[in-house]
């Protein structure tokens, strides 16, 4: 697991409140918003601005859609591609 | 645990009595709780009360004032801006006689003067109000509006704006956006990393976490002598 996908688990694990084991067995098919109730938009919002602080990332509005973080696997390949071109 | 009062000045040179949570008897460290700002506050009140049982255990009263516009509050909020928390904040420690303050995130950002204490996990006024301004766009986008940071900041200050149930005048938005958490002398900064574990305002669920609350209280047990 590199760095990103184990600091995007972590801060995920923080948002929704499980255990690291928990948040390990998600896979690129987990679904996140839409299947998550309690991931609302204040949440996200909250998930949104923690991983620009912990991921050295900056994440403009325009970029944030209901795709993104549809899935687990979607919102890694998201962060991912942002940290490469940072 | 009691629920008491104190008098609460307002904008204009009027008061109201705000409602106050308390361990109070009449012990010699008293602190006063700088409550977290807006859904923060929410999601920070159950640790705070924690934080404030281990304080009473440890012989140590405390005080957790709301402030004009929040909690439950009758205030228009929309009528309210940083400063008046500020003032509501220097009342209610002059009302408890407190010798110390406790501020938990946002709340740090309205100090009352000469108080010393901590401040747990400073953070920016902006950054409250970015936070808050994009669960918005989130929420509009999924209704099919789009909105943009700069067009609803635009008109926020023009004409307030409501962000996640908070009705903000312009001049909230101008002021909450220019605070920065100060190095005020006699306050020490906790941050989060020291007590281990997730922060909790971030929990889409309000949680608690015994041993952050031990923590905290802890920090502040060893302090207040000090």
């Amino acid at each position: 697991m590199d760095t990103t996908d184990r600091k995007l688990r972590t801060i995920l694990a923080d948002v929704l409140g499980l255990s690291h084991n928990q948040v390990a067995e998600f896979t690129a098919d987990t679904g996140l918003f839409g299947d998550l109730p309690e991931l609302d938009s204040m949440a996200v919002a909250g998930l949104l601005t923690e991983m620009e602080d912990r991921l050295e990332i900056v994440i403009d509005e325009d970029e944030i859609d209901g795709e993104v973080f549809e899935t687990y696997g979607s919102l890694l390949a998201f962060t991912q591609a942002k940290r490469d071109a940072a | 645990m009691k629920p008491a009062s104190y008098p609460c000045p307002l904008p204009g040179g009027a008061a109201a009595s705000e409602y106050a949570l308390t361990f109070d008897f009449s012990r010699k460290y008293r602190v006063l709780i700088a409550p977290a700002l807006f859904d923060e506050g929410q999601k920070l009140r159950r640790f705070t009360v924690e934080v404030m049982r281990r304080l009473n255990g440890a012989g140590i009263d405390s005080f957790l004032p709301d402030l004009p516009g929040l909690n439950e509050s009758e205030q228009d909020l929309a009528l309210i801006e940083p400063e008046d928390w500020r003032m509501a904040l220097e009342a209610a420690g002059r009302h408890f006689a407190a010798t110390h303050v406790l501020a938990m995130r946002g709340g740090g950002l309205v100090l009352p003067g000469k108080l010393g204490g901590w401040h747990y996990a400073p953070v920016k006024g902006a950054s409250l109000l970015k936070t808050m301004l994009r669960a918005r766009i989130i929420a509009s986008r999924e209704a099919g509006r789009e909105e943009t940071l700069d067009a609803l900041m635009a008109q926020g200050l023009a004409m307030g704006i409501e962000l996640a149930g908070y009705s903000l005048s312009g001049e909230m938005l101008r002021q909450m956006g220019k605070l920065m958490p100060g190095k005020q002398p006699g306050i020490g900064v906790v941050e989060h990393e020291l007590l281990g574990g997730g922060p909790l305002w971030l929990r889409a669920e309000p949680d608690e976490d015994r041993s952050q609350a031990d923590a905290l209280a802890a920090i502040l047990a060893v302090g207040v002598s000090a």
